[in-house]
């Protein structure tokens, strides 16, 4: 540190940026840091673990008529696409809300905990691009781990059971390739529920700063309003809690299609997440960034 | 010609934290090429005064601009401006290179091109590889610095750049800060080591409770301190009266068996035939040079007010004894 190397030509004179950083940096350099984090690999290895656990679990306990009391839970030894959506009934209670919350509710906290928002605040980016870079960056994991974990159970499922054919809701049975089909339309309507849990992850992480609270928050909140749909007497507001709405994709799998729950997952999941994330914004974008 | 805004002009700065007022109506101005030292002791409200300028927390009252922008306001208002708030942070998990190259992508223009010449600057080249969750304290303030180099700024503001440094390390940094200056770099360096203000910096605001007891150059503080001298007789009890009696001369004060007061030469001239007339032999009458230290803690320690001292002023001589 003994000399000053000699500074590179083309410095600018005036203290300017010309060709400033945009929410595309903040992206991907969110995703570099998402590879480093131990978090990351744990929430995908249960997205590709729980799939397997199933297929062992059938294997070593095939399922009789005496356990289909759930939707599809008779073909499973039937159609290996009956797995990827018996999984997703499953993973509503606290799986998927809590594998979107390792990184959801830890994109802000961990930065406030590490003391690193400080650096990356004294640098030429706004801070709503880098909340929007973080934010789409948790929707994007989220999404990676739903997509993962429906593949990985489409492929050990009919490993298992075979690609065969599938009885709908409406009793109907639909082609294998149609059902594969519809099997992937129903992990894209899911995200919509997950997505509104993605904006309360941040929330949380954005409004505690403290990554462990932030994640198990999450949880517990998701858990909660799953809890309010299962109390005696307020069958009036399931229509309209969050838990609810993971079960739209099952529209999908009823002939003709049911568009209804998946239309009202949509509103319903919209005024869950908006405010959560424009709350999550706001406080972003005002807070003092003093610790660390 | 309209005059280019100087890099820092703060003025009536306030941050209040509930009951508790961290910053007290700070005014400062640094001019371009100054290397300022803003001193205090901990919990001055040095750092969150630098939060401020660098607009990671919100003023309660006043304004900041930094070559005349607002910090507050949007990212551009640090646009050539670089720096770090207490120890630098970085990404544990990610190599040191990897952490320039993202904070680089996040700088834009060129910044990215300057990774290798910050590396380099700073020694850290050997290291670049490896992850910063294994630097030592000192790596991660050099590591610091080169984070701040990529910007390629003008104004550089630097926390406690050398705390937690090895002696050898705090050498280097400051001979890396002063070349940088030499560079062209505005520079405010906030600190608690004197000896590195007194040797790096031309200009200081020294702050108590939040609010700046002195502003100015270095020299100007140590000449309003005026000459203390130092006193040993043959009867000191004696000539602690005749002291202060004596016009001219300010108030007698112990020290290490000997007694000191400020005075001018004439008034000391005095002083030595009053003594010699009173019977009392004098051993030792000399000047003594006063400290940045010595201005340092009068003007920060003591009762609650903080006096507004400044250089000249007597508040100020009398306090350095």
């Amino acid at each position: 540190m003994s000399t000053v190397a000699q500074r590179p030509e083309g410095a600018p004179a005036l203290p300017t940026v010309s060709r400033r950083p945009g929410i595309w940096d903040v992206y991907r350099w969110e995703l570099v840091k998402l590879r480093y984090q131990k978090r990351t690999y744990l929430g995908l290895g249960g997205a590709v673990l729980v799939p397997l656990l199933f297929v062992v679990a059938i294997q070593v306990q095939p399922m009789t008529h005496h356990h289909n009391d759930f939707a599809f839970s008779g073909y499973l030894t039937r159609s290996g696409l009956a797995m990827p959506l018996v999984i997703l009934l499953f993973g509503a209670v606290w799986m998927f809300p809590l594998i979107v919350a390792l990184v959801a509710g830890d994109i802000f906290a961990s930065e406030d905990q590490n003391g690193t928002l400080k650096t990356v605040l004294t640098r030429s980016l706004e801070r709503h691009q880098i909340f929007a870079g973080k934010a789409l960056v948790a929707a994007t994991y989220a999404t990676v781990a739903i997509l993962l974990d429906g593949t990985v159970a489409v492929v050990a499922g009919c490993l298992q059971s075979g690609f065969n054919s599938l009885q709908s809701l409406s009793g109907t049975i639909v082609s294998a390739p149609k059902a594969l089909e519809l099997v992937y339309v129903s992990l894209i309507v899911y995200l919509v529920p997950i997505a509104a849990i993605v904006c309360i992850g941040l929330l949380l992480s954005t409004l505690t700063r403290n990554s462990a609270a932030a994640v198990v928050g999450t949880l517990m909140i998701s858990l909660l309003i799953q809890l309010l749909g299962v109390l005696p007497g307020l069958s009036g507001i399931q229509p309209y809690l969050l838990s609810t709405q993971f079960n739209a994709w099952q529209g999908f799998l009823r002939t003709p299609t049911d568009w209804a729950p998946i239309i009202q997952a949509l509103w319903v999941c919209a005024l869950y997440g908006v405010p959560a994330l424009v709350a999550a914004l706001l406080i972003f974008l005002r807070r003092d960034v003093a610790g660390g | 010609m309209t005059v280019p805004p100087p890099p820092i002009e703060v003025r009536g700065l306030v941050k209040r934290y509930g009951e508790l007022t961290a910053v007290d109506g700070v005014d400062l101005t640094v001019e371009s090429g100054d290397v300022y030292g803003y001193l205090g002791p901990n919990g001055a409200g040095k750092t969150t005064s630098l939060r401020m300028m660098l607009g990671l927390i919100r003023p309660t009252a006043g304004t900041v601009r930094l070559f005349g922008r607002d910090p507050n306001a949007n990212a551009a208002a640090l646009d050539g401006v670089a720096g770090f708030v207490e120890a630098p942070t970085f990404y544990p998990y990610m190599s040191a290179r990897r952490n320039l190259e993202m904070l680089a992508a996040f700088d834009g223009d060129d910044a990215s091109e300057r990774i290798g010449w910050a590396l380099d600057t700073v020694e850290l080249t050997g290291r670049a590889a490896d992850r910063v969750g294994g630097f030592s304290h000192g790596m991660r303030q050099r590591l610091g610095i080169a984070a701040a180099l990529l910007r390629s700024p003008k104004l550089l503001l630097l926390d406690e750049p050398a705390t937690g440094l090895d002696p050898a390390g705090m050498r280097d940094m400051r001979l890396l800060i002063r070349r940088l200056a030499d560079d062209g770099m505005t520079v405010l360096l906030s600190s608690h080591l004197l000896a590195e203000v007194e040797e790096l910096c031309d200009r200081v605001a020294i702050l108590r409770s939040g609010r700046i007891v002195y502003e100015g150059t270095i020299a100007a503080l140590a000449r309003g301190a005026g000459t203390v001298y130092r006193l040993a007789s043959t009867d000191d009890e004696r000539a602690r009266a005749i002291c202060t009696a004596q016009p001219g001369i300010g108030e007698p004060k112990d020290a290490h068996g000997r007694i000191t007061f400020v005075g001018d030469e004439a008034a000391v001239a005095e002083l030595s035939r009053s003594l010699v007339e009173a019977g009392v032999l004098i051993h030792e009458l000399a000047p003594q040079s006063v400290t940045l230290e010595d201005l340092f803690f009068s003007l920060t320690e003591g009762d609650g007010a903080a006096p507004a001292a400044g250089p000249g002023s007597p508040a100020t001589a009398q306090a350095a004894l």
